[in-house]
């Protein structure tokens, strides 16, 4: 499996980097855009000194960490998004007499190995936020682990939508709202939403173990909604069960797709 | 239809976010840029209503893909111009997306965290008036923008600097009047402030309604201005491509 990816992303390089211009500004355009949201961020922090209880490092720290998580899964896993053109225009079809795994062909459908430039960003915040935070060494093994666990529910919650597109064919936008509304959700600390919502997107879908939960521990935090102590170290648990369950729905998509007829 | 739909859901899930994170700042800040909270989530769930009329996010014409296939020698040859044609479509496309895509999730907003109204039919009158030219500057700039690609053939680079250019210049992410010292100022200069943070500013109240209209009025001009330009020296340049 991973070497069928490694063997069609490294087709897709090759077919990117025949045009070396173009590639290598996309790269430098994907950093640039990715630097809007910590424009963002610093024009934010230099209204103000705390966010919700956090100091510009702080959530520097949680946006670098969900943000090499978010945007490597959406370079590497993203392209799923593209399966509704697929599923409408029938050649799904292709796909399915392919002996490699369905996920696998739709993942790395076109993929786009410019956007690392975003995941660049992302490392460099993380280093500078780290660099003027001062971890204690005892804490930052979480650091490498709530990153790998965000990239397995960024990575299901890609595949979920996926296998959602089935349904809603004509609406694939919705989709979005999870995708990419978690990357947003997840570049600032949850104290600055509301209880209700805090509560939805830690039990129900577990967002909150991207980068809020590990990263309290991190950070050396209480939790400002007092949840208990043991919810820091869930993150992959959470992770695991949401993988499992963005397979079971991967599957039912599959089964669920019937072709367009002529 | 329920592309549309899916629009809304999707832009009021961002609205909402986007709320917490400026009433989190006003709440540190009270009274910050002359808003208060009640303000601060008002600018942010009307400006997440101008994202689909005026096309933030890039996209709607669909000049890129015509100057790629070739079908815009057809466009060149018709007896009207290619900017009138563009901008009828793209009045006809903003005003169902406002509908459809822009009022849902501010009425949500409203009800979730409650906003202010303008007061009066005098100041919706001017909101509209604003509304209407902000439109069309963001026309003028991604006709701009669609034509350049006879120039590079290819449309994704300008397309993101474009993008990164609108979303943080126009106010979409946080308000302008909020950015530091010169960078403000500059911001405030640019054709994308007459996008979103004007407008924006005549909905609550908060502008000179002159200068605003003015200011708005001004970058319309100079930028359809630019683009009738262009659309004359692409008859000179334009390369048919596809067979």
């Amino acid at each position: 499996m991973v070497r069928t990816y490694a063997l069609l992303a490294w087709t897709w390089t090759r077919a990117a980097a025949a045009y070396p211009v173009s590639f290598a500004l996309m790269v430098v355009f994907g950093f640039a855009l990715a630097a809007v949201d910590v424009g963002v961020i610093l024009v934010v922090f230099a209204n103000t000194t705390s966010l919700a209880g956090f100091t510009r490092p702080e959530v520097l720290f949680l946006y670098g960490a969900a943000n090499i998580a978010f945007s490597s899964v959406d370079m590497c896993v993203g392209n799923i998004d593209r399966i509704s053109q697929h599923i409408k225009a029938g050649t799904f079809d292709a796909f399915l007499i392919r002996p490699a795994s369905t996920w696998v062909q739709t993942t790395v459908d076109r993929f786009t190995p410019t956007r690392i430039g975003r995941v660049l960003q992302a490392v460099i915040v993380l280093g500078v936020a780290m660099a003027e935070l001062d971890v204690p060494w005892q804490r930052v093994w979480m650091v490498p682990v709530m990153i790998a666990t965000a990239m397995v529910i960024f990575a299901s919650l890609w595949t979920l939508a996926g296998a959602l597109q089935f349904v809603v064919t004509d609406a694939p936008e919705v989709c979005n709202a999870f995708t990419y509304g978690g990357g947003q959700l997840s570049q600032y600390p949850f104290s600055v939403y509301g209880r209700d919502l805090v509560r939805g997107v830690t039990y129900v879908v577990p967002l909150a173990f991207i980068n809020w939960q590990p990263g309290l521990y991190v950070l050396g935090r209480d939790d400002p909604f007092g949840t208990p102590g043991f919810l820091r170290f869930a993150g992959p648990l959470a992770a695991l069960l949401l993988a499992l369950l963005a397979a079971l729905a991967w599957r039912q998509g599959v089964r669920r797709y019937r072709s367009t007829g002529s | 239809m329920w592309a549309a739909v899916a629009g809304a859901f999707t832009n009021s899930v961002f609205g909402i976010l986007r709320a917490y994170v400026l009433i989190a700042l006003w709440q540190a800040r009270p009274g910050l840029a002359g808003y208060d909270v009640i303000d601060a989530v008002t600018f942010c769930f009307i400006t997440q209503a101008f994202i689909g009329p005026m096309q933030l996010f890039g996209g709607g014409l669909t000049i890129p893909e015509r100057i790629r296939s070739g079908d815009i020698a057809l466009d060149l040859v018709r007896p009207a111009s290619l900017q009138a044609c563009s901008l009828a479509e793209d009045l006809g496309r903003a005003a169902y997306l406002l509908l459809v895509r822009g009022i849902p999730p501010t009425m949500l907003g409203a009800l979730m965290f409650g906003i202010v109204f303008p007061t009066g039919a005098g100041q919706w009158a001017a909101f509209l008036a604003s509304f209407l030219l902000a439109v069309l500057v963001s026309f003028a700039w991604r006709y701009l923008v669609a034509l350049s690609v006879c120039w590079l053939t290819d449309d994704r680079g300008i397309a993101t600097v474009s993008l990164v250019l609108t979303t943080f210049f126009s106010g979409m992410m946080v308000p302008l009047s909020i950015f530091p010292g010169w960078l403000g100022d500059l911001a405030s200069a640019l054709p994308w402030a007459a996008m979103v943070q004007v407008p924006a500013d005549v909905y609550l109240g908060k502008a000179d309604l002159a200068d605003a209209l003015a200011f708005q009025a001004l970058w319309a001009a100079v930028l359809l201005g630019l683009g009738a330009l262009a659309t004359h020296a692409i008859r000179h340049k334009v390369v048919i491509q596809g067979g």
